[in-house]
């Protein structure tokens, strides 16, 4: 996030996005219902009518997969109607000129066309976000779940940038991040493109600096690989991937396509899962190695608006579990790896914060409970609640990227003629491999449904809360349905957190060209009574 | 004095408080000040992070040219205003008061499991010596245990209607499961048509629990663990599931975890949670853990191996991979829930073991 959880009961007007907030992140969105009290306005798009949806003042229902085109259309009122921050643009922006000619041809009406919400809508949405004195944007997974993620979060900025609705208090671009730590795995440089701190694996000092801080002569200057092409490559004759160490992820339910990533796992040499439980996953391992819980042991994550926060152990590990870490360091000690002789946790992230810039002022004993938001550049820094202050990164100007509307990877046709989204609930999280063995959880959620329109329930021959089926070009589940009018009508959702009723058996049509994030959000089924 | 510019007190608004003089800013309450000044005025209905309610009348204070007391946590500082927090005849009316609703209440003493805020009345009890007060009457009643929700007890016959839980329901959560139902005598704390909590717009965030003086909403799933012998630890951490990254103290009694209490300083949520924060840390020592290292058998099944063993093999695997088919035939995947620390090795394990930057994470969802 740009700017901090605490501000969010501050702006004026919030653009939600894609963001079932009040589901996904209840607590954030308490801040937000704050800032509604206070009479802030709420624009919310999304295909669903969410519970957020129905907080808001104008809810854009868009057709899945069609934010760009709505961000467009915004853009283009929002210079049409002179409420572009001329100041702004023309101190700390660049390519307004380019961007400004590119927006002619992106029309409300031709916007109203692809999104499926009338012209009007779209014009309040941009005039309120226009005169914003803090316009504040929030998104989730709903915008970069998408072949076109990358798209969706630069015109998102562009909007910001047009509007100077950045690097203050109450406003800003604000992802909010989905599992707990998943910012930190990118902090850390569990990532293909960068070391530690965001280091780009494909600058010369950054290899130089790793080459030997890692006593690693052989390094690859670039020559990156994210997860999806290493799933594709598993087993290959040709530069094939053969071995693979995975830490905790429940790859095989949570990956689009699971028949193809099943495969790809089983086509491996040699897999070795470090992981809490037995999951889908580590039960196609060679070697399971239990790890430690949460709770069990001491460590740091750092949540969605950049705080560095220290985890506690309360009690012991599990039979024989150990931490991650020290999994990890034990493999690669008996490989001949250099610089595993860690102590404890505490001496691990030491390492990682004397090695990256963003946490260079940063130690085990001074952050505390959460003293810090990176980048905290050197010791006695107060670190970075808001980003982009008085300058964008390394004090270049914030560009506008030139982005055209492309459809999602696969339409609706006359075989597949229904749009399938997917999502979170409230009460499970993600594969439920933790919160399914919480107990009591079952006496709030204890199956998955598939969220249909009342009057597609009819039209389509379905009985509420029987099963029905749903295929895509994938794959077939089956599944209860239920009439609800949270679906707009073509368009049906359900959740991931179900392991029998895995819904990425159906999705997975493609990748975001750039992040090769999974084409998630979007999936042409056809439905049926089972 | 107002007027002149050169003095930088001039403007500064004052109060006395028992006897000392202060500063405050405009809007502050007269219990607010005398936090400050380390006053410990009782208070039941307040809640420093909701509207002050004024319903106890607990925290009353003595005003210099005011006839009667005033609530210290609805009244607003005023300049020149003269306070005794603590004067006797008020303090004979707080213990009144008090004796009079502990007469009401069925239990003084509740376990603390029950929530964050359950200890407040009993330790306001102690403090005034008013549990055996002149209204000491028959104490009736069981709890009302018919809403069979897994998370909630609802005790109402320990409520003092304080209207904490529903203020917070309301004014934190900006939910409005819980409302008042009745007045004055048979008010009670309910649901939308006495329903039970599943069925109202109740998230089970545990707001109402923690924020409750008498333990009337209580944490069902912390009590199960009531009749351990142990002592409660708690130990300050960060909530395991969502990125918003909520500080919460974990409750253990010995080696066994039996509950959460959200954080009132946590720099991200202060105090606040949502269900699974408050509810689901019970995962951790689920009898499915693994224990042990496995190693998979030529016939499909697993077999417990010790860690020497398992280890060997782990990287033994790696090596023969480099051998074979080079170093780029090795991948790395990491957590996006594990820790920092679990993140930096996976990395370094690639990057340094085999010079490649053949490492991802789960970033979705
Ligand atoms: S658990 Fe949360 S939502 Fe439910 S009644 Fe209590 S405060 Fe309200
Ligand atoms: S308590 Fe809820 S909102 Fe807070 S970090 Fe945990 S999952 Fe997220
Ligand atoms: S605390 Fe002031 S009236 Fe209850």
């Amino acid at each position: 996030m740009s700017n901090p959880l605490k501000d969010m009961d501050k702006p004026d007007t919030i653009f939600a996005i894609g963001t079932n907030m009040t589901e996904c992140h209840p607590v954030a969105a308490t801040g937000l219902k704050k800032a509604l009290t206070k009479g802030a306005k709420l624009i919310v798009a999304d295909p669903r009518k969410t519970h957020l949806a129905e907080l808001a003042h104008l809810h854009l229902p868009i057709r899945v997969g069609s934010d760009v085109a709505l961000l467009l259309a915004m853009a283009h009122v929002i210079v049409r109607e002179e409420l572009a921050d001329k100041e702004f643009i023309a101190e700390r922006t660049g390519g307004f000129v380019q961007f400004e000619a590119h927006l002619q041809r992106f029309s409300p009406e031709w916007a109203a066309e692809i999104c499926e919400v009338p012209a009007e809508d779209i014009e309040q949405a941009a005039r309120w976000y226009g005169n914003a004195k803090l316009g504040a944007i929030y998104y989730t997974l709903g915008i970069t779940e998408h072949i076109c993620g990358v798209d969706n979060v630069q015109s998102l900025c562009n909007l910001a940038l047009l509007t100077g609705n950045l690097g203050k208090e109450g406003t800003g671009i604000n992802p909010m991040r989905g599992q707990n730590n998943i910012q930190g795995a990118g902090d850390c440089g569990a990532v293909p493109n960068n070391y530690v701190g965001f280091q780009p694996v494909t600058d010369k000092s950054f290899h130089e600096k790793f080459k030997e801080a890692y006593q690693q002569p052989e390094m690859d200057l670039g020559n990156q690989m994210t997860k999806v092409t290493a799933l594709n490559l598993c087993g290959a004759n040709e530069g094939g991937i053969h071995a693979m160490l995975i830490d905790g992820e429940n790859t095989v339910v949570t990956d689009p396509d699971k028949n193809h990533c099943e495969k790809a796992l089983k086509a491996l040499d040699h897999l070795v899962v470090i992981d809490i439980f037995l999951t889908e996953t580590a039960q196609m391992a060679d070697i399971v190695l239990p790890a430690s819980a949460w709770g069990e042991t001491d460590g740091v994550q750092a949540n969605t608006e950049r705080r560095v926060q220290r985890l506690r152990a309360a009690v012991p590990s599990y039979g024989d579990s150990k931490p991650d870490w020290w999994i990890i360091s034990e493999i690669s000690k008996r490989l001949g790896t250099p610089g595993f002789e860690y102590d404890s946790a505490k001496d691990v992230f030491n390492e990682l914060c004397e090695l990256s810039p963003i946490y260079a002022g940063l130690n085990w004993d001074n952050i505390g409970d959460g003293n810090f938001q990176w980048p905290v550049p050197e010791e006695g820094h107060p670190g970075t609640p808001i980003l982009h202050e008085d300058e964008f990164k390394d004090g270049k100007p914030g560009l506008f990227k030139v982005i055209g509307y492309r459809d999602p990877a696969e339409v609706i046709d006359d075989d597949y003629p229904v749009w399938l989204t997917t999502g979170r609930r409230l009460q499970a999280y993600h594969t439920r491999t933790q919160t399914g063995r919480a107990s009591g959880i079952d006496y709030l959620l204890n199956e998955e449904t598939l969220e249909v329109h009342p009057d597609d329930v009819a039209d389509w021959g379905l009985i509420d809360g029987t099963m029905v089926k749903m295929a895509s070009r994938r794959g077939e589940i089956e599944l209860k349905v239920e009439a609800t009018t949270r679906s707009p009508r073509g368009t049906v959702f359900t959740s991931f957190s179900f392991a029998d009723t895995n819904v990425n058996i159906l999705t997975g049509s493609g990748y975001d060209p750039v992040t090769q994030t999974a084409e998630l959000k979007v999936c042409p089924v056809k439905i049926w009574p089972a | 004095m107002i007027n002149d510019p050169s003095s930088n007190i001039a403007s500064a608004l004052s109060i006395t408080v028992d006897g000392k003089a202060t500063t405050f800013t405009e809007g502050e309450t007269i219990y607010q000040v005398a936090t400050r000044l380390q006053k410990d005025i009782p208070t039941l209905c307040y809640d420093d992070r909701l509207e002050a309610f004024g319903g106890c009348r607990l925290c009353v204070v003595e005003v210099e040219g005011i006839r009667n007391p005033v609530a210290s946590c609805t009244t607003k500082a005023a300049d020149g205003m003269i306070v005794k927090t603590a004067p006797p005849k008020i303090e004979k009316m707080r213990k009144t008061l008090l004796e009079m609703v502990a007469s009401e209440n069925r239990e003084i003493d509740v376990d603390p499991l029950r929530g964050l805020a359950s200890q407040e009345f009993a330790t306001l009890i102690n403090r005034y010596d008013a549990r055996s007060g002149r209204f000491n009457g028959a104490k009736s009643g069981t709890s009302n245990l018919k809403d069979l929700n897994p998370f909630i007890l609802r005790d109402y016959e320990q409520c003092i209607s304080c209207y904490r839980c529903v203020r917070v329901c309301a004014e934190q959560e900006g939910d409005y499961a819980i409302t008042v139902a009745n007045r004055g005598f048979h008010t009670q704390i309910s649901t939308e048509f006495n329903n039970d909590l599943r069925d109202s717009d109740c998230t089970f965030c545990g707001q109402c629990i923690q924020t409750c003086p008498t333990g009337a909403l209580a944490d069902k799933k912390a009590l199960r663990s009531e009749e351990l012998p142990e002592p409660i630890k708690k130990t300050r951490t960060v909530c395991p599931y969502c990125a918003v990254g909520c500080s919460i103290d974990l409750m253990t009694k010995g080696d066994k975890i039996v509950g959460a209490q959200p954080a009132m300083d946590g720099p991200a949520n202060k105090g606040a949670l949502c269900i699974k924060g408050q509810f689901t840390y019970d995962f951790i020592q689920h009898e499915d853990r693994l224990q042990k290292p496995l190693m998979k058998q030529p016939d499909g099944t697993f077999k417990e191996v010790d860690w020497n063993t398992a280890l060997d093999a782990a990287a033994k695997g790696f090596a023969d991979a480099r051998a074979k088919y080079g170093r780029h035939s090795i991948f790395g995947i990491a957590s996006g829930r594990a820790p920092h620390e679990a993140a930096y090795t996976m990395q370094k394990f690639i990057r340094a073991g085999f010079g490649t930057h053949h490492i991802d994470n789960c970033s979705r969802a």
